[in-house]
């Protein structure tokens, strides 16, 4: 893409900046910042997160897996008389059942995160902004999309004199 | 030729026994083209040859090359060997004289384990700790291989040679500078060579020395008699028993036959198969008949000579002046009860009682009617050789022997010391030792010769009672050695008769049909028939009573008694692993030797476990650790013989501490006013048992058999069905299951010894048996209970309980340890990855852990190991299996002959060779076996029943049938 | 208590760019200090000690250990519990007190979450190396072997192995997952090539952007939701590793709770020792502040009391059940031949952290190391007074034996010991020891403005 990026020092004049963005129906808006900004979700909005739904499902699949894991292993595959005790005495799979569940789970979420990132990519364009390397420590960055149907370069000079502490920067420059 | 000459001196260094002619004769006969090649030789060709040696100096297995001989496997006529199955040939074990049938069981024509003979008189099937050892003693990788003139490696011809100029020195003088010392002879072939060697030298002399010397028994005989007898105690016949210390069941000639019949009197109320029999012990240090005495008294020897006198009075065998108004008020109620069972009564007195006791013994049982009821008496089974050790010395010191044979002794190591043997001997210019270890005396005779084990050799013994067994070689000689009768057919001039024709030629005379189906018969039964001596018919003398010294007055000394170690007994094994590492019974010591003391005793003289202890007495001084023993006479050590060898083999020597300084000629097992000072160092003994008493726990069940006569108890079955959480396993197959009877089990240690022997379990070393970790597979608990000074002594044998719902097997990660579908507890070794739960989980702890590579370790030839069984590696857990290679060979067997397997077709060893039958196993799914007889006792119980582990192997209570009379004791 | 409660959790005066400085660029710095040298130096050389240890075990076998029947579990299993129960603190820390949003955690959870990344490694050695044929460990895999044969799954110790392996693999996730955005940081403001490709790699392209970060606070979320029950759950099995026999002092119902408090406790302890000495050799005194050790001391104190009452219920049970079997190994481990380490538990982990009620004493960073260690030390105690004084004399008295530690023992200890601190330091060098971006994110944001440079 290639738009506008507005720098501030601060995460105030960045919501604040969103804001008028979005009264002006521009959509196509990305922030960049050193740390989590919450009230970005509102102006922001996102596709629907399905990491949660991705999680719980491997986890219950983990579940259901490790017990069967067992139940096939110890009273169908090769069963045996082990000290007077039932073969499928589900009780003692629950423990594994539950590791393996917690495993799965575990792994979805961190694999599960990566890949709805669009992570690993160690080179993203953005990188090339120049002082964007301050994204990641004090800076804080909106990126405008200027394919955006609502985009008015107009509204940024406006908002660049209205938040004097911001810097305009086109991208790419 | 060049390189010839560095080559040649390289090759003698490498083995001198290549200088040894017969040896150079063994290697060309093995080798003719070796032979054949003259020098000079090529490099090559010396190559081969010296390969070829070289590989027969490790190979000497193939022995010396004799003519192959045949020796008749006891069931199926000689055939082509079948791969992998068993063939069992008959032959005996000869301990200090004495011959005990035994049967080797062969793998591929190796022995490879030794069982009792059932057809024998002294086995009955049993086995004791040291025969069964014997295996182990054949395989000796350290016996001695060479002929030994002064520690150096020389030939046989060279002692040939001296022994034949020296024989027309005797033929010239009757043999007068010719001794002969031997140890205990029975074999009538020897014999037979002997008188003849007696005949051809008049002069000569032969003397004989038994360590474990039973010569007061002869000498009581005398004093009762006038005539040497042995006798024969009838343990099934008599109701009353009165053991004077006595090795009726330990260690006696028939020992094993007597505790049988011991052993079924005593478990007779708990089978409801006739009356329980009462025993009464009286001992200075405890016995295995005395542990499981009904009351035992513990008195010091000469107060044991008083007791005794007053019985001998009480019971009309001796003047009512005998009677010592001072006697503890039991010597008159087992007085009375003797008299009261007239003629079901038993006396019985240990060798080690003196020649008057044995008299007083003879009297009383006279009294009490024994004779032709409770007991036997027949002429001498031994030989008498005529003359003693000391004459011998007394000889040699005088410079009157020229030339001494030693025949299979030691008397360097185990002579009286007072006697001073080893320097007599230097003084005797031909000494010739015939031994299987170049021992003690080995290094001081001008010649040893290797002797072959009896396994190895053709010869001939007789048991306890006269019978006479012939001994078949199980196998080629694995050293070049050779046999007594060898030796002695040199001496005759006559060298090249066999050992076999000798034995032979005995016999031919006898045999009363065809002497070769005879031959076959004898050798396959294992005895020669109708060989038993009869009874003696002997009275005693009337002037016996004022023939008896006068008794001591008990003095205030320490007295020493010198005893023969249960398994090493005078230390003639004491290179065997096995024996070294048996728990002794009483102690569960192992690998060492200790002073053993009565704690009131070691309490006065401020000693404790594991000082070091200096004993003086007369002239002799030993140094060895104490400890002490609940149940021993106060102000009597106990020493064991047997150790302390100096030259034998890397297991024996330096092993514990010799006590034969203190022995002397005039008193063999005592050794009065001795001193007692600790040194300071201590010496921690290896023990496998570190708690002694029962800390309050339902373990050794006990009761009084009034009780159990009187009420009755519920039903078993009822008693042991426990309401368990989980499903049963029905068994559809077999069921197996043990039943141990705690009332005949006498604690001798014979099943450990089997199971070590059977299931291939290495021997792990003193250290490692300190900190825990030998491998027996069935051991034998043993708990003091009541006071110290007469503690109740109890025996238990733990092997795997086999639990129904078996805890190992829950914890194992891996599914090792698990249950076959004979509800077998099956340990995996393939499987196992060592996390050791299963040993923790085990609340009987008998599971056994390679913490290193045990079996690699030991210094056995790998020959000697049962196929049958996997040798365990590091790492991996283990433990009994019930002999499951066993059972599996008999449900193989079954299943090919499409028949179930009959009951007692399958013996676990330890079964097998308990010489008191205290040990059944059987299928459980088989109403009518012997296991489910045992079992149903109302005796019977489960160990630790309230873990509801629900074990196979089950005990029987034991009951102590005791004189209501008596209240101490 | 006032004062302290209501102080910050960061000192004022703090900006972005001033805690990137602090904390970023230690990690860039060529240089280490004098004491880090030191310190690793020391851990390095017991590492190797460890290595040997490990070598002569590999050859000559198990044996070397004083282990024997009865006592067939010694040093190893005891090493492993005590690990994995240090372990349990980092993740109590950064798990549990993020779902609690108790934001004090931000200061602390990176060297917890480290932490417990090695001493989970240095646990997860033990039950391999205790093994007596270690090289067949993986037999404990669900995979049938060439008989068919799969593993015991009714067996606590393959639960045990089920747990290990699910936790050390989520800690490691989870803690590289909070590591993400410091790392984009540390690439962004390296100087040097190496650096800047090392780290660069390592953020594996992170830009901060609103998606991501709304992924990655969703995904964090998730797992710290997974980690907490996970850890509770290690170490319930862990004590099943013992409660699921059936030797008196181990057959015991509350055995999982016990653990779990026995974990935490030395999990504490363990940060405690580690925070306090940290916070004044890095000058984190305004991020670590009086409150951050406040609070651990006060969780200290906590866990103390937990196992206080768990060590009570242990003692005293015996007593009033009717099992002599158990009064006599309750006993044994009072008055036995290792009553020594029961007494020293007790001392240890209940009665010396009392001290700590004491505010005064809270002050002295000396004396809280010493006890935090003085607690370290007691759970190990503890762990090897729970495995021999069942083992030695259960049952049978004719099975009873003994046991003591061989040097092979001793060197294996220390030389674990030594390996997870060495791990420590290497991660004190090259990584970022603060959650930075949560230390920005609780920044108030007036403060973002002062101090501005650049």
């Amino acid at each position: 893409m290639s738009g506008i990026a507005l720098e501030f020092p601060d995460e105030t004049p960045l919501v604040q900046a969103a804001q008028r963005l979005r009264e002006r129906g521009v959509r196509a808006i990305e922030a960049y910042t050193p740390y989590p900004v919450e009230a970005l979700d509102a102006l922001l909005p996102l596709p629907r997160n399905l990491l949660p739904a991705l999680v719980f499902a491997t986890g219950m699949l983990g579940l259901a897996g490790g017990f069967l894991l067992q139940w096939y292993g110890a009273a169908i595959s090769y069963p045996m008389n082990i000290g007077g005790r039932p073969p499928a005495s589900w009780p003692a799979f629950i423990p594994i059942a539950f590791e393996i569940a917690v495993l799965c789970a575990v792994t979805m979420g961190f694999v599960g995160f990566f890949a709805l990132a669009g992570l690993p990519k160690p080179y993203q364009p953005i990188h090339a902004l120049p002082g964007f390397e301050r994204a990641t420590q004090d800076r804080f960055f909106l990126v405008v999309d200027v394919a955006d149907p609502h985009f008015d370069s107009a509204d940024i000079d406006r908002l660049s004199k209205e938040i004097t502490s911001c810097r305009v920067v086109a991208w790419p420059s | 030729m060049t390189g010839m000459g560095p080559a040649v001196t390289w090759w003698r260094s490498l083995a001198e026994q290549a200088g040894d002619p017969a040896y150079l004769a063994q290697l060309t006969s093995e080798f003719p083209a070796a032979s054949a090649s003259g020098v000079p030789v090529d490099r090559r060709r010396m190559l081969q040859l010296m390969a070829a040696s070289a590989a027969l100096t490790g190979l000497s297995g193939c022995g010396p090359s004799q003519a192959p001989e045949d020796i008749v496997p006891r069931v199926e006529p000689l055939s082509g060997e079948i791969a992998g199955a068993a063939r069992y040939v008959a032959t005996a074990v000869v301990q200090e004289g004495y011959a005990t049938g035994a049967i080797l069981q062969h793998r591929m024509g190796r022995p490879v384990k030794l069982e009792g003979n059932p057809d024998h008189p002294a086995s009955l099937g049993a086995a004791d700790a040291t025969m069964q050892a014997a295996i182990l003693d054949l395989y000796d990788p350290e016996r001695s291989a060479a002929v030994l003139s002064a520690g150096r490696v020389t030939d046989w011809n060279k002692l040939a040679l001296a022994l034949a100029s020296q024989r027309q020195q005797w033929l010239k003088d009757g043999g007068a500078g010719l001794r002969i010392l031997s140890g205990r002879v029975t074999s009538p072939t020897l014999l037979a060579q002997m008188t003849a060697l007696l005949k051809q030298y008049p002069a000569a002399r032969w003397h004989s020395w038994e360590p474990s010397s039973r010569d007061n028994v002869t000498a009581g005989a005398m004093l009762a008699f006038g005539t040497p007898v042995d006798t024969l105690p009838q343990f099934d016949k008599a109701d009353i028993v009165l053991a004077i210390e006595s090795d009726a069941v330990s260690s006696a000639p028939g020992h094993l036959a007597f505790a049988r019949a011991f052993g079924v009197r005593r478990r007779a109320a708990e089978t409801g198969t006739g009356a329980m029999s009462r025993v009464y012990a009286i001992e200075a240090t405890p016995t295995l008949i005395g542990a499981v005495a009904d009351h035992r008294f513990v008195l010091r020897p000469t107060e044991i000579d008083l007791a005794l006198r007053s019985i001998a009075a009480a019971t009309g065998a001796g003047p009512a002046a005998w009677r010592g108004g001072e006697q503890p008020a039991w010597v008159g109620a087992v007085a009375r009860d003797l008299v009261e069972h007239r003629g079901a009564a038993l006396v019985h007195a240990g060798p080690e009682q003196t020649p008057a006791n044995h008299a007083l013994v003879h009297a009383i049982n006279a009294a009490l009617g024994a004779p032709g009821k409770t007991l036997r008496y027949i002429a001498p089974v031994a030989v008498d050789a005529g003359a003693g050790i000391a004459d011998l010395v007394a000889d040699m010191s005088a410079g009157k022997v020229e030339t001494l044979i030693v025949l299979e002794g030691n008397p360097v190591y185990d002579a009286p010391a007072d006697l001073g043997f080893a320097d007599a001997l230097a003084r005797v210019a031909l000494s010739v030792q015939f031994a299987t270890h170049a021992d003690e005396t080995a290094r001081r005779v001008t010649f040893h010769v290797p002797a072959l084990h009896l396994f190895e050799t053709w010869s001939d013994a007789r048991a306890f009672d006269g019978t006479a067994s012939i001994l078949q070689p199980q196998i080629r000689p694995l050293v070049p050695g050779h046999s007594a009768s060898e030796m002695l057919a040199l001496l005759l001039g006559t060298p090249d008769v066999t050992a076999l024709s000798l034995v032979q030629d005995y016999w031919r005379a006898r045999a009363a049909g065809n002497f070769d189906t005879e031959w076959a018969g004898w050798l396959r039964k294992g005895i020669v028939t109708n060989t038993d001596a009869d009874d003696a018919d002997v009275a005693v003398r009337t002037d016996f009573a004022s023939a008896l010294p006068k008794p001591q007055m008990p003095g205030s000394g320490l007295t020493v008694l010198l005893r023969a170690d249960p398994f090493l007994r005078s230390g003639a094994q004491a290179n065997n692993g096995w024996l070294q590492e048996l728990p002794r019974p009483l102690t569960r010591l192992t690998w060492d030797n200790a002073a053993l003391i009565a704690p009131a005793t070691a309490q006065r003289l401020a000693i404790a476990d594991d000082d070091v202890v200096e004993i003086a007495a007369g002239k002799g001084v030993v140094r060895l650790p104490a400890m002490l023993l609940p149940g021993q006479a106060e102000n009597c050590l106990t020493l064991s013989l047997g150790y302390g060898r100096t030259a034998i083999g890397g297991v024996g020597a330096d092993i514990g501490s010799d006590v034969n300084p203190l022995r002397m000629s005039a008193a063999l097992w005592q050794a009065d006013d001795a001193t007692l000072r600790a040194t300071g160092d201590r010496l921690v003994l290896a023990t496998t048992q570190h708690h002694q008493d029962m800390a309050g726990r339902d373990i050794v069940r006990t009761g009084s058999l009034d009780e159990f006569l009187s009420e009755h108890q519920p039903s078993p079955a009822a008693a042991h069905e426990r309401p368990s959480l989980y499903p049963q396993y029905a068994d559809t197959g077999n069921a197996w299951g043990m039943a141990i009877s705690l009332n005949s089990c006498i604690g001798c240690g014979a099943c450990t010894a089997a199971c070590q022997a059977e299931n291939n379990i290495p021997v792990v070393g003193r250290e490692e048996v300190m900190r825990g970790r030998w491998m027996h597979w069935i051991r034998v608990d043993r708990y003091w209970g009541g006071d110290a000074a007469a503690p109740g002594i109890l025996f238990q044998p733990v092997p795997c309980m086999h639990c129904e719902d078996a805890p190992c097997e829950v914890v194992c990660p891996v599914g090792a340890t698990n249950h076959d579908s004979d509800g077998l507890n099956v340990m995996v070794y393939n499987r196992c990855v060592g996390t050791r739960f299963c040993s923790n989980n085990c609340p009987y702890k008998v599971r056994r852990f390679n913490f290193f590579g045990y079996s690699g370790r030991d210094k056995r030839p790998s020959i000697s190991w049962n196929p049958d069984v996997t040798v365990r590696g590091r790492g991996v857990m283990e433990k009994c299996t019930y002999c499951i290679q066993r059972i599996r060979e008999a449900k193989i067997a079954s299943d090919r002959d499409d028949r179930s397997i009959a009951d007692g077709e399958i013996k676990t060893a330890c079964q097998q060779a308990c010489p008191t039958e205290a040990i059944v196993f059987g299928d459980l799914n088989d109403p009518k076996s012997a296991v489910r007889r045992r079992k149903a006792t109302p005796l019977d119980y489960s160990l630790l029943e309230e873990l509801n582990t629900r074990p196979r192997t089950t005990y029987a209570a034991r009951l102590t049938n005791r004189n209501p009379a008596i209240v101490e004791g | 208590m006032a004062s302290i409660d209501q102080a910050p959790i960061m000192q004022p005066g703090q900006d972005l760019a001033a805690i990137d400085r602090t904390v970023g660029d230690a990690v860039l710095h060529p240089g280490q200090p004098l004491w880090w040298w030191a310190g690793f130096t020391v851990a390095v050389a017991l590492t190797l000690g460890f290595v040997l240890a490990v070598e002569y075990l590999f050859v000559a076998g198990i044996g070397i250990w004083g282990i024997d029947i009865p006592v067939a579990w010694g040093f190893a299993i005891a090493n492993y519990v005590w690990w994995i129960g240090i372990a349990s603190g980092g993740t109590i820390i950064s798990a549990l007190f993020y779902l609690t949003q108790s934001q004090w955690r931000s200061a602390v959870n990176r060297i917890a979450e480290s932490m417990t990344l090695f001493a989970a490694a240095a646990a997860g050695i033990m039950p391999i190396l205790h093994l007596g044929r270690p090289g067949f460990f993986y037999w404990l895999f669900p995979i049938p072997n060439t008989m068919g044969l799969w593993p015991q799954f009714k067996s606590p110790l393959l639960w045990d192995f089920f747990a290990i392996l699910a936790y050390v693999i989520s800690s490691i996730l989870f803690w590289f997952l909070g590591l993400l955005p410091d790392l984009a940081m540390v690439r962004d403001r390296a100087t040097t090539r190496r650096t800047q490709l090392f780290y660069g790699i390592l953020a594996m392209g992170w830009t901060g952007s609103h998606t991501q970060w709304r992924l990655h606070k969703t995904a964090y979320g998730l797992l710290a939701a997974l980690m907490a029950p996970l850890v509770v759950s290690v170490h319930s099995i862990v004590g099943l590793d013992f409660s699921g026999g059936l030797l008196p002092g181990w057959h015991s119902t509350q055995f999982s709770p016990f653990f779990v408090f026995g974990a935490v406790l030395s999990g504490f302890a363990m940060v405690l020792l580690i925070v306090v000495p940290l916070r004044r050799l890095y000058r984190l005194e305004a991020f670590i502040t009086e409150r951050h050790i406040d609070l651990l001391i006060t969780f200290l104190l906590l866990c103390s009391l937990l196992l206080a009452y768990s060590y009570l219920i242990d003692a005293l049970l015996p007593f009033y059940g009717s099992d002599h079997f158990e009064r006599a190994t309750a006993l044994h481990r009072f008055t036995g031949a290792w009553a020594w380490s029961f007494w020293g538990a007790v001392t240890l982990n209940v009665l010396v952290p009392q001290m700590l009620w004491l505010r005064s004493l809270r002050g002295n960073a000396w004396l809280v190391c010493l006890i935090a260690f003085g607690v370290v030390v007691g759970m190990w105690l503890e762990r090897i007074m729970l495995v021999t004084s069942s083992l030695y004399e259960d049952f049978l008295p004719s099975a009873w034996g003994h046991f003591a530690g061989t040097f092979w023992d001793w060197l294996t200890l220390f030389g674990s010991a030594g390996m997870a601190a060495a791990g420590f330091f290497l991660f004190l060098r090259y990584l970022p020891i603060v959650a930075i971006f949560e230390l920005k994110e609780i920044l108030p944001p007036s403060t973002h403005r002062s101090g501005r440079g650049a």
